[in-house]
């Protein structure tokens, strides 16, 4: 059996003794125009993502702050489906690895069985849904986890050490920790307590860790990636993309990786 | 103390329920669940809240005869209201609001959100933070403010924030994202009182054992006043507390038919209803799995009813469980035979219902014949139609 993608990216980050952080932007598939977010994802990757997130929109993010709502919103009116969605990911046909970000129901519609084949099938590598916590439905956590995908978990910062215990089992790919309290979107600085929240983490998983949810600039993605192994930005770049268009969001993924990529060398 | 119905602790309905929420809230959820089990097998805490019930509410709440309603029902039945109308704050919303402040108080959590539809459960949520003085923010959407701006008055002076919610389709199932991103934010110090039986567990059956307070005054009144149980005992679901609340009861009493009645809003042909349990499909929504209204994409969509509180694309899952079941017959009706009921029951029994309550009312006007003379039929009053008043007047043309 062949190494699986995520492993094999996080195995290059850290060749030759290094430890370089990832960059994983994330973007809102569809958003701002089906074919920009085509655009949108093969600029990423040749800007210096390392995996990036592709979101399915849903009617009711109710984890998500407004920008994103409003990207989800505008993908939706745009006509933006699960099946599109699978499809604009196979045609970007991207090298690094795609993780797909969405809530319970679009998968569910879809079937679960169907949504992990077909998501396979277009390249996808991993599948992170915001609204399944470790535990909330074991058939469906079985499926995902027979499934070439990735499971990958979301940690907060009010995650019990009993749910810790139990999120890690089920993990696999990397562990994503949620930054603070509250939905995504840009906030002024990297949380104070956020080094804990990572030792935390770490002490109960080998997996690698990657740290989202309000890092916007480039100087928090610095300060994030001392302590990460992954960056994960997702509202700036949203935010760039729908009001200054590929060459903004081209400026912005550039500057992250740099911040991301300088550290640790 | 409540008795049990379906499930106990899994947090399951059979298939339906569950827990689908972001991991932030799981903590909450678990501390929610632990400090109502010990709640529940505290006599004091149901002292507290029988105190309340009674003294604060009015409890217990009157059930009341329709003689010339029944007459068109059918000879000799009896047609009885159910009068939570009768509730201080105009309806059964306040029954929960009590319980789970009392629960937030338990927690140490001095900030209290809630969404809204109608305005009833925001009205019922601001009075009890009026009570125990605490800070208290209400969701509403912008277009249900619109609705109910008397509501959004009452609120704000019992010292409530109402934030308007200007995201989708600016009603109910809106506001209820914008309380549950609130919650994600400020989860450590806020408790959030969600209005039904819905969203992740353990609000379903929490929401449920405070509101069954209504179907076992019911069960008692009735059997003491006639010597038998209701033939029928109907109520209208939104996301269907009331209707947990009356049936609860009723449930291991195999001969009294349960009616759920939905909205079908301008007819289930239209397009344009909130009848989740006719014309939806399981999915999840707002934390649980239940019969939710969406398309094949499994995007959420818009319901539409003329009465705010109904106005909601998914459904309590113990209301799927029940449908599956069979145990429960779940039935529509349209806003127009909604609004024919409110003029019906206030011309002919002096007492205007809730445009909610009017549903349940329109259903059983619309089965005369149904039943035999010395029948039972109950009605869930859930709440009074003063706030609906100036809805209806804009509706039929009356200048106010």
């Amino acid at each position: 059996m062949s190494e699986h993608p995520i492993a094999a990216r996080w195995r290059t980050l850290r060749a030759g003794g290094r430890r370089r952080a990832a960059l994983i932007p994330y973007l809102t598939a569809g958003h701002p125009t089906p074919e920009a977010s085509l655009a949108a994802l093969q600029l990423v990757q040749a800007a210096g993502a390392d995996f990036v997130e592709v979101g399915v929109p849903f009617s009711d993010p109710l984890a998500d702050g407004p920008t994103i709502q409003r990207s989800t919103q505008a993908a939706l009116d745009a006509g933006m489906t699960v099946p599109r969605v699978l499809e604009l990911i196979g045609r970007a046909a991207l090298g690094i690895p795609v993780v797909i970000m969405t809530y319970v129901n679009p998968v569910l519609a879809y079937g679960v069985e169907r949504f992990v084949a077909d998501a396979h099938a277009a390249g996808a590598a991993g599948l992170v849904l915001t609204d399944f916590p470790a535990g909330a439905d074991p058939a469906l956590e079985q499926l995902v986890l027979a499934s070439p995908l990735a499971l990958i978990r979301l940690i907060a910062p009010t995650t019990t050490p009993e749910r810790l215990a139990r999120a890690v089992r089920g993990a696999t790919g990397f562990l994503y920790l949620i930054s603070r309290l509250g939905v995504t979107g840009a906030r002024d600085r990297v949380p104070p307590d956020l080094a804990e929240h990572v030792a935390r983490v770490r002490a109960a998983s080998p997996l690698p860790l990657a740290v989202g949810f309000g890092i916007s600039t480039p100087a928090q993605a610095r300060a994030t990636a001392q302590l990460a192994d992954g960056v994960v930005v997702g509202s700036a770049l949203v935010d760039a993309l729908g009001s200054g268009g590929l060459p903004a969001a081209e400026r912005l993924i550039l500057d992250l990786a740099a911040a991301v990529h300088g550290n640790g060398a | 103390m409540p008795t049990e119905s379906g499930s106990l602790t899994t947090g399951r309905f059979g298939p339906y329920g569950g827990r689908y929420v972001p991991e932030t809230l799981m903590g909450a959820l678990e501390e929610l669940a632990r400090v109502y089990e010990e709640a529940k097998r505290d006599p004091a805490f149901w002292g507290e809240l029988d105190a309340l019930l009674k003294d604060y509410v009015g409890r217990p709440s009157p059930i009341t005869e329709t003689p010339r309603l029944a007459a068109q029902v059918g000879s000799g039945v009896v047609v009885l209201l159910k009068r939570e109308d009768l509730n201080h704050t105009g309806a059964h919303k306040i029954n929960n609001t009590l319980g789970q402040v009392l629960l937030a108080r338990r927690m140490g959590k001095r900030r209290i959100i809630a969404e809204t539809g109608a305005g009833q459960h925001g009205v019922a949520t601001a009075t009890v933070c009026a009570r125990f003085a605490l800070e208290c923010v209400v969701y509403m959407g912008e277009e249900d403010m619109r609705r109910q701006r008397l509501n959004v008055y009452r609120m704000e002076l019992m010292g409530a924030k109402v934030v308007p919610v200007t995201s989708g389709s600016k009603t109910l199932k809106d506001a209820t994202n914008e309380a549950l991103r609130d919650w994600v934010t400020n989860v450590t110090t806020t408790h959030y009182i969600i209005g039904s039986v819905v969203g992740p567990d353990p609000f379903p059956r929490l929401v449920r054992d405070f509101q069954s307070v209504i179907g076992r005054e019911a069960h008692a009144q009735v059997v003491e006043r006639y010597g038998r149980l209701p033939r029928t005992v109907v109520a209208c679901v939104g996301g269907g507390s009331n209707a947990m609340g009356i049936f609860t009861a009723f449930l291991g009493d195999a001969a009294v038919e349960l009616v759920g009645v939905e909205a079908a809003g301008e007819g289930l042909a239209s397009g344009h209803h909130a009848a989740s349990l006719a014309r939806g499909r399981p999915g999840v929504f707002h934390g649980s799995l239940s019969y939710l209204l969406q398309n094949a994409d499994g995007q959420v969509q818009p319901a539409h009813s003329v009465s705010a509180g109904l106005d909601y694309p998914g459904v309590g899952p113990e209301h799927a469980y029940l449908k599956d079941s069979g145990r429960v017959l779940y039935e529509a009706v349209t806003d127009r035979q909604a609004l024919d009921a409110f003029a019906a029951l206030s011309r002919l029994e002096g007492i205007l219902p809730a445009l909610e309550s009017a549903h349940a009312v329109a259903w059983v006007m619309g089965r005369r014949g149904h039943w035999h003379a010395d029948d039972v039929v109950l009605i869930n009053l859930s709440g009074r139609g003063d706030k609906d008043v100036a809805m209806v007047a804009e509706l039929t043309g009356a200048a106010l």
